[in-house]
């Protein structure tokens, strides 16, 4: 009556990234085997050695966008794929490695490297979006497993992904979590924050890093002004907004009105 | 006070042990205050040992510190960031599922009820707040089962405040600071040194059966008197008021003035004050299904209006802005949930003005929004 549904084709691809994003798809344990009776996995160096060549109906694509090279293969992948989702606070927001776009990269690869002249690289780190069409972008540093389920599940059915943008402090509080901020004084971004990671870190007594990238309507310069008044330095400020998603506009924008 | 006085008794900590085990023993799951992370939370309970004697609270818009108390009370401190909703109205509950099997459709949709709920130190602005709560759950046409079945199970031990919190304003609100109705037994803790006592009144059936197999003894009339000194005490030492003014009227003819703009400068739209606001019912219904499509979950969880999904309709949301969502709240607390369900949605807890990352105080908010003129 409910014959078994073809296999969805999934790609799953890396750019610049530390990988972990593609783990929390293989941190999945139990829920492997059920995705397996769903999805093909047809690329997913990862985790195959045989990659299956062709068309994907669906590609999540881990990194940010930061050589030459990149920026040309992510057409070729967007090319080949029927719905793109990416993962992760470096394929949304450029990741951490979005630092070098508040400096001079060129200076950073003349210093690290010996011979620099090899390296190929571009001026700054970008989101996927900067470069192709994206059809949803799932935040996080890395991305929490239970919602790339959702987002997966989601879409083998053709619904939205139920995945708040709201603020970490509606998920802090459901959670029953004392606010650390008000509680203990501590910097936290919180307020500032998407939902999605479960609270993890106020739940552990520490203020929030922001590790999923700005809420949908993040007050940060009231934040800011919230947090000066605990002592939180101007040096501080900055700090705090520029780790994972400096470069996700909010957050880039309120980095820059703090500093030294 | 009649009825009350009939039955005051006194107990001291042991009879406070012996209340927690009765509860137990009759079944009950018993929740009451401790210290958890630097604020009291309402946990389970199992002895008084948990409860947090010796410790106090002080309060202020955005700042919450507990410190040990210069008193050796039981109940020697203000309402924390928990309200009694959270057993009775959880963050996140299943509300049915479906799935296919053997070619059918199946629903599962059966109310989970969970053991009896007893629920120890409960303050007079919360029980307003359950009042409150029960019109929006059992008011409607459609009552929530599981709620229902909560609170109709539910014992309540209630507390009258010794202490007023730096921004508690119940007295404004009529809601306190003295326990008047929908408790079982009601506790008044009696002196600051030695060991605790605790003058007990009955306003229930199930209440007198309970407090008959405590260790007790009738209370005298001083004490009786004393009980009532500390519920004047802690009326008189109010860290806020809402003005008195009309503001129901005022804030509905509002809608333009200046202080939302200066609000939505201020605010973050996290949603920190729905979050522990005693009465905000406001909820997300969640429909997901699994990876293999054949299973499909209805889910609702705590939503805020400050959140933008939560104003979605066709083609967007209809308070993108955070001055409209802000203005949407206050004028629903204050000035529509009167039309909406017969009272005020605020009960004068003060808990949106500690828990505001910022520190907006209502009281002051209302204050300006009914003191300036708009042009």
């Amino acid at each position: 009556m409910y014959p078994a549904p073809r296999k969805t084709r999934l790609a799953v691809w890396k750019f610049a990234s530390c990988d972990g994003c593609q783990l929390s798809l293989l941190d999945c344990e139990d829920a492997l085997l059920e995705l397996a009776e769903v999805l093909e996995f047809a690329y997913f160096p990862e985790a195959l050695s045989r990659p299956v060549r062709g068309r994907y109906a669906l590609s999540l694509v881990e990194g940010s966008i930061s050589t030459p090279k990149d920026a040309e293969r992510i057409r070729a992948v967007r090319r080949r794929s029927d719905h793109l989702v990416t993962l992760g606070a470096c394929a949304t927001a450029g990741g951490i490695q979005a630092l070098r776009n508040f400096a001079a990269a060129g200076e950073f690869v003349a210093a690290v490297y010996a011979h620099p002249q090899y390296i190929a690289t571009l001026e700054h780190s970008s989101a996927i979006s900067a470069h192709v069409p994206v059809d949803f972008e799932l935040r996080g540093c890395p991305v929490n497993k239970l919602q790339l389920l959702e987002v997966i599940s989601a879409f083998l059915r053709g619904r939205r992904p139920a995945i708040p943008a709201y603020s970490l402090c509606i998920e802090c509080k459901s959670r029953a979590h004392t606010c650390v901020l008000v509680a203990t004084r501590q910097a936290c971004l919180g307020p500032v924050t998407q939902a999605g990671c479960g609270a993890i870190c106020p739940g552990c007594h520490r203020g929030c890093y922001g590790c999923f990238g700005p809420q949908e309507t993040p007050n940060t310069t009231a934040l800011s002004d919230a947090l000066a008044a605990l002592g939180v330095s101007r040096a501080a400020l900055q700090r705090l907004y520029r780790t994972f998603n400096a470069d996700a506009p909010a957050f880039r924008r309120e980095s820059e009105r703090h500093g030294e | 006070m009649s009825r009350q006085t009939q039955c005051a008794h006194v107990i001291d900590l042991e009879g406070l042990q012996q209340l927690l085990d009765a509860l137990r023993e009759r079944g009950y799951r018993t929740l009451g205050p401790t210290v958890r992370d630097g604020a009291i939370a309402y946990e389970d309970i199992a002895s008084v040992e948990e409860l947090p004697r010796g410790w106090t609270d002080e309060q202020s818009p955005g700042a919450y510190r507990l410190r040990p108390s210069d008193t050796d009370t039981v109940f020697g401190f203000a309402v924390g960031p928990q309200s009694w909703k959270r057993p009775l109205f959880p963050s996140h509950q299943i509300l049915w599922r479906a799935g296919v099997a053997g070619g059918k459709v199946q629903l599962d949709s059966e109310p989970h009820i969970d053991a009896p709920l007893a629920l120890i130190g409960v303050r007079a602005c919360e029980l307003s707040a359950l009042a409150i709560q029960d019109r929006v759950w059992l008011g409607g046409a459609a009552p929530d089962a599981e709620y229902r079945a909560r609170r109709a199970d539910a014992f309540i031990v209630a507390v009258n405040c010794a202490h007023a919190g730096g921004n508690c304003f119940c007295v404004s609100m009529h809601t306190g600071p003295e326990v008047t109705s929908g408790y079982d037994l009601a506790l008044t803790e009696l002196g600051t040194e030695g060991e605790p006592t605790f003058l007990v009144t009955c306003a229930t059936e199930a209440g007198a059966a309970v407090l008959e197999t405590l260790t007790r003894r009738a209370a005298r009339d001083d004490e009786i008197a004393a009980a009532q000194a500390v519920v004047a005490h802690t009326a008189a030492s109010m860290g806020r008021a809402m003005p008195e003014t009309d503001w129901v009227s005022r804030l509905l003819v509002s809608p333009e003035h200046p202080r939302w703009n200066a609000l939505a400068d201020r605010c973050l739209a996290c949603g920190n004050c729905t979050m522990v606001c005693p009465t905000c019912f406001c909820t997300n219904l969640e429909d997901t299904s699994d990876l293999s499509g054949l299973q499909v979950t209805r889910t609702r969880r705590w939503d805020s209006c400050f959140s933008v999904d939560f104003a979605y309709v066709h083609g967007g949301s209809v308070r993108p802005s955070i001055r409209a969502r802000y203005r949407q709240w206050i004028t629903h607390k204050l000035a529509t949930w009167p039309q909406q369900f017969g009272t005020s949605g605020c009960v004068g807890c003060g808990r949106c003005i500690s828990w505001c990352p910022v520190g907006i105080d209502l009281t002051e908010e209302v204050a300006a929004l009914c003191a300036e003129t708009p042009d």
